[in-house]
């Protein structure tokens, strides 16, 4: 009798448990089997230490007034306003700060990663040494060092720090800009005090540094690997046909080095917006320290929590719809 | 013109605008290295570092059990050199079988060089610069013995050898913490530098393991584990890392039953070794994307099982291709650990800012934080060259002109 039909006689078949039709079945069994005790398990666990303290899931608290001040906020906000609009303030501040950054560490990525192929082997040198400098240390302890080394130690008054239209103290960063009645106004100094028409708090500035320089340098990396991966004949072809190095990268190079810049810096977008919440360790109050605060208050743990993952989950959403939009704007279109 | 000034010209001042460059890039660099110098030099007061030397290396861990910590960093020592040694002392095509290439002088005298430096710049007790002295001694020895007679040894005693780590790991553990008839530890003594290598390599460790099911379990044909994995990892991804810790720290009291959740750095070391999991996945998951489907139907036919096509045929492959990638998420869980001072716990970070709550030492937060930023440099820059080096020597080239050799 031939081997295929010895394997179709019911006498020879493998036992059930090596039947390959069996065995997918018999894996996700098991799977789902421990998925549901480990689910039921901790649901179960939940469900009872919160009813032992009174403290299932509620949202009530949230009408409650917040009785905390907020430094600065995008939006108004004051101590006796609910807690939602407390964590709506501290919402509004991370996404201020998440698009300055955004903006800030494109420019900052965008340059260093294109003076990485610079013919000056000083500037080259350059940006090697800042890219492996910001990668190799923590950010924590970046934004600690710009907030506490840096601009902690400004002067104030008359010895601060001044160039036409921007003024750098210990008190805040000033910029010139629209004042009343709309004219032009340039930061003074009223009383030993500076005042102009744009203020942003040192815990602001020290975040932007930190996050900007830190995200700078990943965005650099992906640019500088998007340019590297444009074969070199499209150079030596532009060059040829007497463009320069500037208008060989804008017009050949990075329209193609785009279709793999683009999924990169999702991702360092992405990473940008989380690290945003390390702004508790400067004191600039994003969501993460109104909802630390808030949970310290009312110690609703599971429904900040909620909230929190909420906040983030979608800002991430966000991040990542605009860039996929974006990515098959630059992708190549067939004929 | 000599050739020097002819290239410097045609490199640095080619063009006016890129003379310019150059001048104000020289001048930038200049003038931040004198600084830096002048006031690492005469300004700085490293006292702040001196006087506190055994809280960033320990933090509070008792002082008469800090023995078991220095039994340990020799251990380790000793293990490092002679795997060191072994690592050379087999001839390869790139190095004609030296005893010290050139790369291994070249470290062993950076190695010296901070090992004699360093306790005298700490201004350390004479005892405890003589033990450095020694334990700089012992790298040496250990290296240049094993490199000297590791041919000699027989095979399966060289096969056995890397047991010794996962071996010096648990004996650490038991020098740590206590038990077996050493005086206990507990947990919120340990501080500094202990407990970021400490969590780091505990969830470097672990996450290993976790990262490579889950990326396979991604890519699983059975529709369950592919959406567990997938949920799982945009969930913890989704999410910054300070959000996981506090969900570690006020939330997992609730999901396990009274008293069963562990001490505080222990769910903080299980919240960064979930969290790399995710991460890691994704890096062994591009590495699985970049076998070749023929290799797993080739080891199918040749009649290999699941289990034996993945061990032997895919992973192997896969891991060497995600080895610079799986290094990178290394070094960022060793950065990440200096947010476990936001949540209270004096890792190097937390030790740092409690040191800078001293009065005795206000103002001289540059002197703290520079140090640190230096010391994680050091320990993810050698990081990284490490990934680099096992790349080449992973390299399927080098591999094979390096066996093909009688």
């Amino acid at each position: 009798m031939p081997e295929s039909q010895a394997l179709l006689d019911p006498a020879h078949r493998p036992p059930w448990w090596r039947d390959r039709r069996v065995i997918p079945w018999l894996v996700q069994g098991v799977v789902a089997l421990v998925l549901l005790v480990l689910i039921a398990f901790l649901l179960g666990n939940l469900i009872h230490n919160l009813t032992t303290r009174g403290m299932l899931l509620s949202w009530r608290w949230l009408g409650e007034p917040a009785g905390f001040d907020i430094s600065e906020t995008a939006v108004p906000f004051s101590a006796e306003m609910p807690y939602w609009r407390g964590l709506a303030a501290g919402l509004a501040n991370t996404l201020r700060a998440v698009l300055t950054g955004l903006v800030g560490a494109t420019l900052l990525g965008t340059l260093a990663g294109m003076a990485s192929f610079s013919r000056n082997p000083l500037l080259r040198g350059f940006t090697r040494a800042y890219v492996e400098t910001i990668r190799n240390i923590p950010l924590l302890l970046q934004l600690i060092f710009w907030y506490f080394v840096v601009f902690l130690s400004l002067p104030n008054g008359t010895a601060a720090l001044q160039i036409p239209g921007v003024v750098l103290a210990k008190s805040g960063l000033y910029l010139a800009g629209f004042g009343q009645g709309l004219h032009w106004s340039l930061p003074q100094l009223v009383n030993g005090v500076w005042q102009a028409p744009l203020r942003l708090s040192v815990e602001f500035a020290a975040l932007m540094s930190g996050l900007i320089i830190y995200s700078g340098a990943f965005i650099a990396e992906v640019v500088r690997g998007g340019i590297a991966s444009v074969p070199k004949g499209q150079w030596e072809a532009a060059t040829s046909l007497g463009m320069g190095w500037f208008a060989t990268l804008r017009h050949v190079v990075l329209p193609q080095a785009l279709r793999v810049i683009v999924p990169g810096l999702n991702t360092q977008y992405i990473s940008l917006a989380k690290n945003s919440s390390l702004a508790v360790a400067v004191g600039f109050t994003d969501l993460y320290s109104v909802a630390e605060t808030t949970l310290n208050q009312t110690g609703r743990a599971l429904e900040v929590y909620l909230l929190l993952l909420g906040a983030y989950l979608a800002m991430d959403l966000v991040i990542s719809l605009v860039m996929n939009g974006l990515n098959r704007f630059v992708q190549i279109r067939e004929r | 013109m000599t050739p020097l000034l002819r290239r410097l010209r045609s490199d640095l001042f080619a063009t006016p605008a890129d003379g310019a460059l150059s001048l104000g890039l020289i001048a930038l660099i200049t003038a931040a290295a004198v600084g830096l110098l002048r006031w690492a030099a005469q300004k700085a007061q490293w006292a702040v570092i001196q006087a506190n030397s055994t809280l960033f290396a320990v933090g509070r861990y008792p002082q008469d059990q800090q023995w078991r910590l220095w039994l340990l960093t020799a251990l380790l020592t000793a293990a490092t050199g002679i795997t060191w040694g072994l690592l050379r002392s087999h001839p390869r095509a790139d190095r004609d079988g030296l005893l010290w290439p050139r790369n291994d002088r070249l470290v062993l005298g950076l190695l010296a060089a901070v090992g004699l430096w360093l306790p005298w710049a700490l201004r350390l007790a004479p005892a405890l610069q003589t033990r450095w002295w020694l334990l700089a001694a012992l790298l040496a020895a250990s290296r240049w013995l094993a490199g000297r007679f590791g041919t000699q040894l027989s095979r399966p005693m060289l096969r056995l050898f890397p047991l010794v780590w996962p071996l010096i790991y648990l004996i650490g553990m038991v020098l740590i913490s206590g038990g077996l008839g050493l005086m206990p530890v507990s947990p919120s003594q340990w501080g500094g530098l202990l407990l970021t290598m400490l969590t780091a390599s505990f969830a470097i460790l672990l996450c290993f393991p976790l990262g490579v099911l889950l990326a396979l379990g991604r890519r699983s044909d059975l529709p369950l584990l592919r959406w567990t994995s997938v949920i799982y990892i945009e969930f913890i991804r989704g999410a910054p890392l300070i959000t996981l810790l506090f969900l570690g720290q006020n939330i997992l009291g609730f999901l396990l039953p009274g008293g069963l959740a562990p001490d505080r750095i222990w769910r903080a070391a299980w919240v960064l070794t979930f969290f790399a999991a995710a991460y890691l996945a994704e890096a062994v998951r591009s590495g699985l994307a970049s076998v070749p489907k023929g290799q797993v139907e080739a080891a199918r036919s040749l009649g290999l099982s699941y289990p034996q096509t993945l061990a032997r045929v895919v992973l192997p492959q896969a891991l060497r291709v995600a080895l610079p990638a799986m290094v990178g998420q290394f070094i960022s869980l060793l950065q990440d650990t200096t947010l476990l001072s936001l949540i209270g716990l004096l890792e190097l970070l937390g030790v740092a800012r409690t040191v800078m709550a001293n009065p005795a030492f206000l103002g001289h937060n540059a002197e703290v934080y520079l140090t640190l930023a230096l010391l994680f440099w050091s320990c993810c820059a050698a990081l990284g060259l490490g990934s680099r080096a096992l790349e080449q020597r992973l390299d399927p080239q080098t591999l094979s002109s390096s066996s093909s050799r009688p």
